[in-house]
């Protein structure tokens, strides 16, 4: 990765952001989650997946499904820099002119399944990785799972579906910002060590740096990791990335700011002044 | 000719069509050496199972997944409904051993509340054939419909030569206006028949002239259904009576909040009062009580042998 392309990645990165930010009041959205996630989607969509605004029903193109839904600001953000979705668009978050809301759907170009009950898109995505290879075709599904959704007893059926199976055309993530809705994972139910249990289940498994550009290629350049065996991305990200009011607060996971906020939270973003938060956590689970 | 050897023709006619199943292979046991790689076991994980049908149906297949009734329809309930349901992927349920089938099972096996649960999805369709030879005669259609749908699976014998099928009509057994019997899933005989007995077929859609025109012509309205009381064709009747603004003196035979004694099927039947003789002497008895001033023929009792 050259300098010019990873600026060009931060830059593009940073204006996923801000949309999160803006989508973050007149109803608000699940803030922390979609900053931590942000990186990779950028990543995702930028540099990995065959697909592209003028190719989103390609028959050999690659699937991506966001099985933790409530990040779906930072691919609203990411499907409007990459041109699949008018930036207009963003403006109807929320309302009812329009289908842009907390969770993902697929009246928006580029999206290819809805989600929001957590633990479903990992065995949609095994339907898709198996008939992909019952036609002999060189689709990849990529599933971005979160970690709170571990707890999900079907994430680990499918694991163990997907590990007899051996289906390695199928990529996982999951970005470990180690919290769930109120606190974090390991307080409530401890995940770690995380890649000792994918890898007990048949999964090859890979732990990166989730905001790092770098760490990202290093890893899904080679995919598969191993012939025969799913692969597992374990990316350690920061909830909230990017707002240091935010970040790893457990009582900043879902919050309606005001419009003042969101302007302080826009120069907060930017280096500016740390914003000063007087809206509170609304404690939608 | 059985289900499997049906199910293996269609799959053979349409490569779209790809045959799962949750570790239960009871009525497919020969098809992973007939179909190849069209066959796929995801192990006793019911969820998994219809997420990846939902994946399979997104890339255009239609798959018929198999796993018993009960867990099919509550195990992985949110998954069909969130999955099949919402994006209306052509996905065919098979609910294996449903209602009194389960037999001997105990109450975690019987699936007597799957029909309120499948005709609660919207566009959900729902078959419950008699018998065998019902349901074969519908799984071609079943399977070409662009519809997710659900079948309560029943293989047992035929006692009766069906009326062709028709998608979305009923199968109307016997005449008379005494008494119309509304059923669905039971084994029919024919001998002598004096009621009006109208194998449904399926219960979504409805054969809503059919119902209605009975209800029209008959002093009595019988429901048999092995199926809770809530939810399931009492309930279908109770709404299309509102819809309709009609009333009708209904009798309903059903499970009435509770889960039913786990025995042989035949003690079953006995038990529950689902014999022909039972089902007799209910009716008759509803219909010499005042509710209904005609008198029942005694044809009753041979036309019902249910499971016997």
């Amino acid at each position: 990765m050259t300098d010019t392309e990873r600026l060009d990645l931060q830059q593009r990165a940073l204006r996923v952001r801000e949309h999160i930010i803006r989508m973050a009041t007149d109803g608000g959205c699940f803030i922390g989650a979609s900053l931590s996630c942000t990186d990779l989607i950028v990543y995702l969509y930028s540099e990995v997946l065959r697909i592209a605004p003028d190719r989103t029903t390609d028959e050999d193109r690659d699937f991506f499904f966001l099985s933790k839904g409530h990040d779906v600001p930072s691919v609203y953000g990411t499907l409007v820099e990459l041109g699949f979705m008018d930036k207009a668009r963003l403006g109807n978050h929320l309302k009812t002119n329009d289908s842009l809301y907390w969770h993902p759907n697929t009246s928006i170009p580029g999206i290819e399944f809805h989600s929001g009950s957590l633990g479903h898109l990992l065995s949609v995505g095994i339907g898709v990785a198996l008939d992909s290879r019952l036609r002999k075709s060189k689709n990849r599904v990529f599933v971005v799972l979160g970690d709170g959704e571990l707890n999900e007893g079907s994430i680990w059926e499918g694991c163990l579906v997907a590990g007899a199976h051996r289906l390695d055309n199928l990529v996982a993530i999951v970005d470990r910002n180690a919290f769930q809705a109120n606190m974090r994972t390991e307080d409530l139910i401890p995940l770690e060590p995380l890649e000792a249990k994918f890898a007990a289940f048949g999964w090859a498994v890979r732990r990166i740096d989730g905001h790092s550009f770098e760490s990202m290629e290093s890893a899904l350049s080679e995919v598969p990791f191993e012939k025969g065996k799913p692969n597992m991305i374990i990316a350690d990200t920061v909830r909230g990335k990017g707002l240091p009011s935010i970040e790893e607060r457990a009582d900043r996971w879902f919050v309606n700011f005001t419009a003042d906020e969101v302007d302080m939270l826009l120069d907060e973003l930017h280096g500016i002044n740390q914003a000063t938060l007087t809206s509170e956590q609304l404690y939608v689970r | 000719m059985t289900y499997e050897d049906l199910l293996k023709q269609l799959t053979e006619e349409d490569d779209r069509i790809v045959v799962m199943t949750a570790e239960n292979r009871a009525a497919i046991r020969r098809l992973p050496s007939m179909i190849g790689d069209r066959f796929i076991d995801v192990g006793i994980s019911e969820m998994t199972l219809i997420g990846s049908a939902a994946g399979m149906a997104l890339r255009g297949r239609i798959p018929v997944v198999h796993a018993l009734a009960t867990f099919l329809t509550m195990r992985a309930f949110e998954f069909i409904r969130t999955d099949v349901g919402i994006p209306h992927l052509p996905v065919k349920l098979v609910g294996a051993v449903p209602g009194f089938l389960s037999d001997g099972n105990g109450p975690t096996h019987q699936a007597i509340e799957d029909i309120a649960l499948m005709r609660g999805i919207p566009g959900m369709q729902v078959f419950a054939p008699a018998d065998n030879d019902d349901m074969l005669a519908a799984l071609p259609h079943i399977l070409r419909s662009p519809h997710p749908a659900y079948l309560r699976f029943n293989a047992l014998p035929a006692c009766v030569s069906h009326a062709p099928f028709q998608p979305g009509k009923a199968e109307v057994l016997g005449e008379g206006n005494d008494v119309a019997i509304l059923t669905y899933g039971f084994r029919l005989r024919e001998d002598g028949i004096h009621a009006r007995v109208i194998n449904l077929r399926s219960l979504v859609p409805l054969d809503e002239d059919a119902v209605l025109t009975a209800i029209a012509e008959c002093a009595l309205t019988v429901t048999v259904e092995d199926h809770f009381l809530t939810g399931g064709l009492y309930s279908i009747l109770a709404e299309l009576l509102l819809r309709h603004g009609q009333r009708a003196s209904v009798l309903p035979i059903a499970l009435d909040g509770r889960w039913f004694k786990p025995a042989t099927l035949d003690r079953v039947l006995e038990f529950e009062g689902f014999t022909g003789a039972h089902l007799y002497q209910r009716i008759s008895t509803t219909m010499n009580d005042g509710t209904s001033h005609r008198p029942v023929h005694e044809t009753v009792s041979t036309l019902f042998k249910t499971y016997l």
